[in-house]
């Protein structure tokens, strides 16, 4: 934070979004798709990061809110045949509300007892999933109807499934999240979830009320999250159980540790990274889970600060 | 079967549980206690015994009983070689921050238990007990093994109690766990200490694991299911201690037995970690535990 004119973060950013755009006419159709859902995931791992990243929060329970966008939206459709911008509201109206509840509660706690709590909470959403198998379809999960899936905006209509809609979607969305965490983090409220990150005590003493400053950011990062899964849902036309299963918990803090904590791009390329490596090695082996283990161990032991963070540590210190 | 009965037999099976997961429990504690290291692997160094339980008892030909025995004895070693390897390997080197081997040991887990996946398969495998002896009660019969499984499990938690509160070793296993500095200052090996605990940690969960495995039945993903009950029971029972999760561990398998019989074991896992959840939240300490320092 040397240099606080604003410029140069929002031209990179800018210029990471028109690339992305860019990169939508060359790009052949199966990574096409593949960038669709990559992006749709690297929101998931942005609201991951808002909490871990600059509060310093380590949630091993973000598949809850990831998977009550999902199945907000989804069962909206699926149920209740709502439109998608309702069915879209719906879910990310779930995160939120979740996002508060769990935060009232886990955020009595700190450090380890935080990851425990949390991971408890996200369990228990998993369970009660498999539990209403009826209406959730249990671990089977459901498809949403592709008819469902059509955005009607005035006289025209936008089909969620072809490749072009979804791309744009995927990338609308992803920009508009990008945009609003780095005005959040750059904003007095951002450096405030910085110092309680750093020193909590220190800033309770300053005057700061971080019990309150730290639900909002749990609010805000499960709100994010849910809009994730909620598109994930319309988008990709499939709610499962295991959106909610700890793994997917544990995905978005690999993808940010790996990107680089506390980096607003960091969770952008560490879900492209991570996601073509499991791509590409799937090639050769079915074990995927063993890369995503190997990495998480090589990350904490030799690479604590993650691609943007050593990036941003080594050569440029502006990047937000 | 009438209602007297019914509730004999799930109580026994709620016995059998409390038994495996007192011990796997009490792995999870002693790391967590001596350590402060949150093992989120542990579970999978339970499924590890189990499955070279099965490994070890197919090599060996001969009465069943032979094979069991060789597990019993071999299954833990190899299991607390492992351990030994990753703490060594990674947890030193981390210092033992507590969030950076939260994240580590995850990662074991999927080491873990993809290797397992890719080498042992997909299937489950059962293990043939030692002796098939049934007991006789009025209402019906009941398979003396699993008796023979509380006695085992009763057995190896005194003796870890002995060597814990009675022996030279458990003194300093005390001491580190008050506070490794000072029993640093006055020369005990606090790194070998953190070696030995984090190995013996893995060795329990290993035995019981074997001592389960000719009821339930080797699968590579068994170890989720003991991970989070040794969670539930080493946070009810508080943090570190060992009366507590013996106590808790009891309860929650009596509780476990007894609510699956009459209830769906799904709500049973949500009522359960709803409730301990809720004392983490409400009462960090546990349910007896006293406030750590």
């Amino acid at each position: 934070m040397k240099d606080a004119s604003p410029a140069k973060p929002y031209a990179l950013h800018l210029g990471v979004i028109i690339l992305l755009f860019a990169l939508s006419f060359v790009l052949p159709d199966y990574h096409h798709g593949l960038l669709a859902r990559i992006m749709v995931l690297a929101v998931f791992a942005m609201g991951y990061n808002m909490l871990f990243g600059y509060v310093g929060l380590l949630s091993l329970g973000h598949a809850m809110f990831f998977s009550a966008g999902l199945y907000g939206a989804g069962l909206a459709v699926i149920h209740l045949g709502w439109s998608v911008p309702a069915a879209f509201a719906a879910g990310i109206l779930c995160g939120a509300l979740l996002a508060l509840v769990i935060g009232v509660l886990a955020l009595r706690t700190s450090g380890v007892a935080f990851m425990i709590v949390t991971m408890m909470f996200a369990q228990v959403f998993y369970l009660v999933i498999l539990y209403f198998a009826s209406w959730t379809g249990g671990d089977q999960g459901m498809v949403v109807p592709q008819p469902a899936r059509v955005l009607v905006l005035g006289s025209t209509s936008l089909d969620l499934t072809s490749p072009t809609v979804r791309y744009t979607s995927a990338l609308a969305l992803f920009s508009i999240v990008l945009l609003i965490t780095l005005a959040i983090v750059r904003s007095r409220y951002g450096r405030v979830l910085v110092a309680i990150r750093e020193n909590e005590e220190r800033t309770k003493m300053l005057g700061y009320d971080t019990f309150s400053n730290k639900l909002v950011a749990v609010v805000v990062s499960g709100t994010i999250c849910a809009t994730s899964g909620a598109a994930y849902a319309l988008l990709f036309g499939y709610v499962g159980s295991s959106f909610a299963s700890v793994q997917y918990s544990i995905l978005p803090l690999l993808w940010v540790l790996l990107g680089g904590a506390a980096t607003t791009l960091g969770p952008l390329i560490g879900t492209l990274f991570m996601y073509y490596v499991v791509d590409i090695t799937s090639g050769f082996t079915s074990a995927y889970l063993l890369i995503v283990g190997i990495a998480l161990i090589l990350l904490v032991l030799f690479f604590p600060k993650g691609i943007l963070g050593s990036i941003r540590q080594r050569w440029l210190g502006w990047l937000p | 079967m009438a209602f007297g009965p019914h509730l004999l037999l799930a109580a026994l099976e709620g016995l059998v549980t409390s038994a495996v997961l007192a011990l796997t429990a009490l792995g999870l504690s002693l790391v967590f206690g001596v350590m402060r290291v949150v093992n989120v692997a542990h579970g999978e160094f339970f499924m590890l015994g189990a499955v070279l339980a099965w490994a070890i008892s197919t090599a060996i030909s001969g009465h069943p009983a032979l094979g069991f025995l060789a597990a019993l004895v071999l299954a833990p070693l190899i299991v607390g070689a492992i351990a030994l390897v990753a703490e060594r390997l990674v947890l030193r080197r981390l210092n033992y921050n507590p969030e950076a081997t939260i994240v580590a040991t995850i990662g074991m887990l999927y080491i873990i238990q993809q290797l397992a996946l890719t080498f042992y398969g997909p299937g489950a495998r059962p293990v043939e007990p030692p002796f098939s002896y049934r007991i006789l009660l009025p209402w019906f019969g009941y398979s003396g093994y699993k008796l023979s499984i509380i006695a085992a499990s009763a057995f190896l938690l005194l003796a870890t109690w002995f060597v814990l509160t009675r022996t030279k070793i458990g003194l300093i296993m005390r001491a580190t766990q008050y506070d490794s500095e000072t029993a640093q200052a006055f020369g005990i090996p606090v790194d070998r200490v953190y070696a030995g605990v984090f190995a013996l940690g893995a060795m329990l969960a290993a035995v019981a694991a074997v001592l389960i495995v000719p009821i339930s039945q080797a699968h590579y993903l068994m170890g989720q299911d003991p991970l989070l009950l040794s969670f539930i029971v080493v946070i009810i029972g508080g943090l570190g201690s060992l009366r507590g999760t013996l106590v808790a561990a009891v309860l929650i398998g009596l509780s476990d037995g007894i609510i699956s019989v009459f209830f769906s074991p799904t709500l049973a896992k949500i009522i359960a970690t709803l409730l301990v959840a809720m004392v983490l939240v409400f009462r960090p300490q546990g349910l007896f535990g006293t406030a750590s320092r």
